[in-house]
């Protein structure tokens, strides 16, 4: 049933096929952008910033936008607006739990995104910069983990800021904190070790730099890769269990809107 | 026909208004946004004491007037983003049947008072880095001072426009009017030397990206610019603007005469 449903995920974006070549184009020129302003700084500062030299920053500009797709950073106000129709109805009578069915069709999401918007940006970047490539083999295996995990903690906060339409009614809240979230607090912008530090002790204790700083950094091979992929599952696992507990309580004491 | 216009905007407004709370945490978030665009230039110098040759202060001066000229743009007609769902759904049909100009209408029916938050955050921003930059005012640079973020406004106007007018011919083509809209911000928001030499005139050149918010900084700031650029055209940027409203109005005009409804 599960794979069912992440083949249908993938099924159903791949036939955008247009959509996901824009998106790429677009992730590609925003890949410029943020280079050419991250290796300024790279190179004001001496060489090195925050340990990241003019390769490595390149690489994680252009890694960074090529995993925004699959990690989904964008808003996604699918169940929301499901929510506010009152069309969740019918999906809490299927024979799967509501969580675990739209986590599989994202899953096969992000597997048709790996194949477009993972590889166009990274190919373009490497075209026009040099980047600094993994040295050894280990990393790719444990880069795919990494992906995965980023993956899922990104869907369930995502999802918990989805349920949040149960009491806000309107979506565009919970967005606009997920614009914040997606854009400042993930290290896709810049990376987080730019921040001060007190900055990035609090902001690893949100679920937002494990969707996309900790897959860059096991890329970059900086730290250790086991410890981000242990921390990864844990605030993976740690957001499915609140946006567990959330749907049950909101199912619980909420009447479901509309016809 | 101004009073059609006006009592549109005033139906739209009250029905923003009719949910109060959510109006009012709507605008808070809204103008925290434009924060980010600072935050991002504050982090940057946490790491770096310049940018190709620009201080914090420098580079402020030029983010200041970008942030201030796209968010009025962005109130202004930033709405015309939603013309892709106007044609899939045949919405445009109906305001094109009214006897008002569709492109009137189209920025009044959409109005987003909740992003008017915006504008006062980026104001407040750009008279900070004015006020921190230690400009040597004279009658002329208040004039620049002044005029740069309408120049500025109206380019970023132009630009949701022309993308709006290819929507007629891209149905799915927003993501690539974003690359010039939303990149075009982040883009004058740096000084123009950063960039490499194709990616930099292409932008800044031939987009006139350099007139937001580079060009009028050096002349504020009295600088020459080490790209090269000779010091009148610096004080002439607004001017851009104007050009780019006389192409925006003909990419327009050409769409809405292309347009052949849905059907549905």
């Amino acid at each position: 049933m599960f794979v069912a449903l992440v083949r249908a995920g993938f099924r159903r974006h791949s036939t955008y096929r247009r959509a996901a070549l824009a998106s790429a184009a677009t992730n590609s020129m925003f890949g410029f952008l943020r280079t050419y302003i991250l290796l300024a700084a790279v190179t004001g500062a001496g060489g090195t910033a925050a340990g990241y030299d003019p390769a490595s920053i390149a690489m994680y500009a252009w890694a960074g936008q090529g995993l925004l797709g699959v990690v989904e950073l964008f808003s996604w106000t699918e169940v929301a607006d499901r929510i506010r129709t009152g069309e969740i109805v019918s999906d809490l009578q299927r024979p799967v739990d509501p969580l675990l069915a739209y986590l599989a069709v994202d899953l096969g999401r992000a597997g048709y995104a790996l194949l477009v918007r993972l590889t166009v940006p990274i190919a373009i970047g490497a075209l026009f910069f040099p980047l600094r490539w993994p040295t050894s083999g280990w990393t790719f295996p444990l880069l795919a983990v990494s992906v995965l995990l980023a993956t899922t903690a990104s869907f369930g906060t995502r999802y918990l800021f989805n349920l949040l339409t149960f009491w806000w009614l309107d979506p565009r809240g919970p967005n606009t904190l997920w614009l914040f979230g997606g854009t400042l607090f993930s290290g896709l912008a810049l990376p987080i070790g730019f921040f001060p530090g007190w900055a990035q002790t609090a902001l690893w204790c949100t679920p937002f730099p494990w969707m996309l700083q900790a897959p860059l950094d096991v890329l970059l091979e900086r730290g250790d890769p086991l410890r981000l992929i242990a921390g990864g599952a844990a605030a993976t696992t740690a957001v499915l269990a609140l946006g567990y507990v959330v749907e049950r309580v909101a199912l619980r004491r909420l009447v479901v809107q509309g016809g | 026909m101004a009073d059609a216009y006006r009592q549109l905007f005033a139906a739209q407004l009250r029905g923003q208004l009719q949910y109060r709370v959510s109006f009012g945490v709507d605008l808070l978030l809204n103008a925290a946004i434009t924060v980010i665009d600072v935050l991002m230039v504050l982090t940057v110098f946490r790491v770096t004491p310049s940018l190709a040759g620009f201080d914090l202060r420098d580079t402020l001066v030029i983010t200041g007037t970008a942030t201030l000229s796209f968010q009025i743009a962005d109130v202004a007609v930033g709405n015309l983003e939603k013309l892709p769902f106007y044609l899939r759904t045949g919405l445009l049909d109906a305001v094109l049947l009214r006897p008002l100009s569709a492109f009137g209408q189209l920025v009044v029916l959409d109005f987003q008072a909740r992003r008017a938050g915006r504008m006062v955050q980026a104001s407040v921003v750009y008279g900070l880095s004015l006020g921190l930059a230690g400009i040597s005012w004279t009658p002329g640079r208040v004039l620049l001072a002044v005029t740069a973020p309408i120049g500025g406004a109206i380019c970023y106007g132009a630009i949701f426009t022309t993308g709006a007018a290819a929507m007629f011919w891209l149905i799915d083509g927003s993501e690539v009017a974003n690359m010039f809209t939303y990149g075009g911000r982040d883009f004058a928001s740096y000084p123009m030397p950063i960039y490499g030499p194709l990616f930099g005139r292409a932008f800044g050149f031939v987009l006139g990206l350099a007139a937001v918010g580079y060009f009028p900084a050096l002349a504020l700031l009295g600088r020459t610019d080490p790209l090269g650029t000779p010091g009148w055209l610096h004080w002439c940027a607004p001017l851009v603007g104007v050009l780019w409203a006389g192409v925006a109005a003909v990419a327009w005009r050409f769409g809405v005469r292309h347009y052949q409804s849905t059907g549905s």
